[in-house]
């Protein structure tokens, strides 16, 4: 087991083309750890995690994000992605006359010469993973021929992400609403991949609308985005109570304090 | 001497040579262009009256003809200034010191071999392919196939020469068809017989020596019925030229049922007007495939084009420009379809970066009366940054009813969502532009020639880091 890494973020600030959006969120997170990331729509969770991996569209104006005590902000999606970040995409991009094996082995290239370990890509060991993280996610090896995202499913396109992670094996996973859009049957196959992962060297944010996906991927903790910032967190129960109650007591309880 | 000192010795030998007195070997046409100058060129190469002729009545017709004036700018071009014959071996008397390092640094990362570096940076005038390519020569002469140049052509086939010469891009085509009419050098003069296929691909460096690099040569490729031959010409690697015109005249003539399909890319430095004109015909049956890569120049200006003149008859145009910065590659693909039953596949993939323009300039034309006549036009361009651009210029023009004709065009940008997604999963920006750039060229990667493939896509990488000059 390696050591235990904390991944923190300090009053975040951030705009979108002039928008404040975020506005002072806190939270933290150490490997091992699962938490779910929940609120209406609109109340930042997708800035959230676009602000996290480094997305140049966003403006960071206040705060800090910090791996082991680095502050990430000013670095590249790339640098994050090596220190062990990875985002699954609510709309993952299509990238035309590019393999997915062809891709993985470029991402997976970069990150073993960034991680100057000594540990080398190798082909083969690549190749039986590939093979072997296709059929857990019941997907047909023809897919890995396919240029990336082009022409998929919705589905197709939510279990290449987890099919990424899989092979990329981060250390804090941030899930942005990989659950929507997706029948059961295809929730438990995008569960069944994060719970392969999820253990004592990973931290996982799930982020979503619904409680459906945290039926199969348990959270160890909740907290709930409005209005740009984080107004309560807690365990898993709180699932159960935003599956009965909605957000409507969140936004009641917590939009005075935002006009206030 | 046996073959292995010849390879070993081959290039310095030649180096030696060319260096050790190159005034006394170079004979050179004064500058600029005259009836004595064409005369002159005429009577090096020791050609017939016939010849002569020909290239005296197409320097009229090169003083006649307007400049082209609609498309890339081309008044920068001073006829007055260029040297129109420098006999080859001479116009080798230069020396290794003198070819500019970023051409040299391009050569280590191409992977050139020694030899044909020097070859192709004007150095090695005389890199003998003749022994290196010995087997291969023996092969396609006990085939029947004539691959010689088209001086030699001349000399030795006269009536094959007469016969088609200047018959598919007459003089009177155009100013630059004109121009290489009277001032041709080199090139090369290909003849299928009957049923023969060629399997391997003929390349110009296959031949004897230096000539057909010439910045006016000109080729004629005749398959017989029933004959495939695959040529292709140059090499990937960046020419080096002193002079800044490259004019070119290739002619092919695709028999009953022959296949022809002729491969280029050019890589001239950044300071060569590229202006080429290609044509085709295809008769009965007949398949003609013209795959056109444009990465170097200044301006380029080159439509390939086929002349679908029987049933069945089927023409392909595949082309890939890259401009970057202080380009112009103004290019793309004609298809005439004059009979019925013909099909015609035209696909253009540009892209343009710092500054760079690329224009896909087409034609498709369906002559009166015909049916069944199907047509597809793809042409994308990617665009890579805002200083850089691209036009699209297709022209149709339809005269029959029964005509099947789809045509797409798209212009895209690397988006910043594209950039961040690869970015996102630990490639760097540059190596995240260059997967987008290597996707969007991949499915004409796919259909050239393995080696061919593998280079252009080198060459790709090269120009996206800016370091090919």
């Amino acid at each position: 087991m390696a050591e235990q890494m904390e991944f923190k973020i300090e009053n975040l600030h951030a705009n979108v083309e002039g928008k404040p959006i975020l506005k002072g969120v806190n939270l933290t997170m150490r490997t091992g750890e699962t938490h779910a990331l929940m609120g209406p729509n609109g109340s930042g969770k997708s800035t959230l995690a676009n602000v996290i991996m480094g997305h140049p569209k966003y403006e960071v104006t206040e705060g800090r994000i910090l791996v082991n005590d680095i502050n990430i902000l000013d670095l590249e999606a790339d640098e994050r992605s090596h220190l062990g970040l990875f985002l699954a995409f609510q709309y993952p991009v299509e990238i035309s006359g590019v393999t997915v094996t062809k891709f993985l082995k470029r991402a997976l290239e970069s990150k073993y010469a960034a991680a100057s370990n000594g540990k080398r890509f190798q082909a083969k060991e690549f190749i039986n993973e590939l093979r072997e993280n296709v059929e857990f996610l019941d997907l047909d090896m023809k897919f890995v021929n396919r240029y990336l995202n082009e022409g998929f499913s919705g589905g197709e396109k939510k279990r290449m992400e987890v099919l990424q992670m899989l092979m990329l094996k981060p250390k804090f996973a941030i899930l942005d609403e990989t659950d929507s859009g997706l029948d059961i049957d295809a929730i438990k196959v995008v569960s069944k991949g994060v719970n392969k992962l999820k253990g004592p060297d990973m931290g996982t944010v799930v982020i979503t609308h619904y409680q459906r996906i945290l039926n199969y991927v348990k959270p160890d903790y909740v907290h709930i985005l409005y209005l740009g910032q984080v107004v309560t967190s807690g365990g898993p129960e709180m699932v159960t109570l935003l599956e009965e109650q909605g957000y409507d007591w969140v936004k009641e309880k917590y939009g005075e304090l935002q006009a206030a | 001497m046996n073959n292995q000192e010849f390879n070993i010795g081959i290039a310095t030998d030649t180096y030696k040579f060319g260096f050790s007195d190159p005034e006394k070997s170079v004979f050179k046409t004064q500058k600029g262009l005259s009836e004595t100058v064409v005369r002159q060129i005429s009577e090096r190469k020791n050609e017939p009256q016939w010849m002569t002729d020909f290239r005296l009545r197409s320097l009229k017709m090169f003083y006649k003809k307007n400049m082209p004036n609609w498309g890339a700018d081309l008044s920068k071009i001073n006829f007055d200034n260029i040297y129109y014959y420098v006999k080859p071996v001479d116009a080798q008397g230069r020396s290794w010191d003198d070819v500019p390092s970023d051409i040299k640094n391009t050569f280590d990362r191409l992977g050139i071999p020694e030899a044909e570096r020097k070859f192709l940076a004007g150095v090695g005038a005389q890199y003998d392919s003749e022994v290196v390519y010995h087997n291969i020569k023996e092969e396609l002469a006990a085939k029947g196939v004539i691959f010689v140049d088209p001086e030699t052509a001349v000399r030795d086939y006269p009536d094959l020469v007469k016969e088609y010469f200047g018959t598919i891009i007459p003089p009177a085509d155009n100013k630059f068809a004109a121009l290489n009419s009277a001032v041709w050098s080199g090139g090369s003069f290909v003849y299928v017989p009957k049923g023969v296929k060629v399997d391997i691909p003929l390349q110009a460096y296959f031949r004897i020596n230096a000539q057909n690099m010439g910045q006016f040569e000109r080729t004629l490729i005749i398959a017989d019925e029933g004959s495939f031959v695959h040529y292709v010409e140059g090499c990937t690697a960046p020419i080096y030229t002193t002079d800044s015109l490259h004019s070119a005249v290739v002619e092919i003539i695709a028999k009953k049922d022959a296949r022809v399909r002729y491969s280029t890319i050019q890589n001239w430095s950044g300071d060569v007007y590229n202006l080429v004109t290609k044509r085709a015909v295809a008769y009965e049956g007949a398949t003609v495939e013209w795959v056109d890569g444009n990465i170097g120049s200044k301006i380029t200006m080159k439509y390939p084009s086929v002349y679908l003149m029987g049933r069945g008859a089927h023409g392909e145009v595949l082309s890939i420009a890259f401009a970057g910065k202080g380009q112009h590659q103004d290019t793309g693909g004609k298809v005439v379809h004059v009979a019925s039953d013909t099909s015609s596949v035209i696909t253009s993939k540009s892209i343009s970066k710092d500054g760079g323009r690329a224009g896909y300039r087409g034609l498709m034309k369906v002559h009166a009366g015909l049916h069944n006549i199907k047509s597809h036009v793809v042409c994308d361009a990617l665009i890579l940054d805002e200083k850089s651009r691209s036009d699209t210029y297709p022209y149709i023009e339809i005269d029959s009813n029964d005509v099947s004709i789809e045509h797409e065009a798209r212009v895209s940008k690397i988006s910043e969502e594209q950039l961040f997604y690869l970015m996102s999963r630990g490639l760097n920006e540059h190596e995240a532009s260059m997967m987008i750039v290597n996707g969007f060229i991949e499915p004409l990667i796919k259909q050239l020639p393995m080696e061919y493939a593998v280079e252009l896509n080198r060459l790709i990488e090269l120009e996206m880091e800016g370091s090919v000059g």
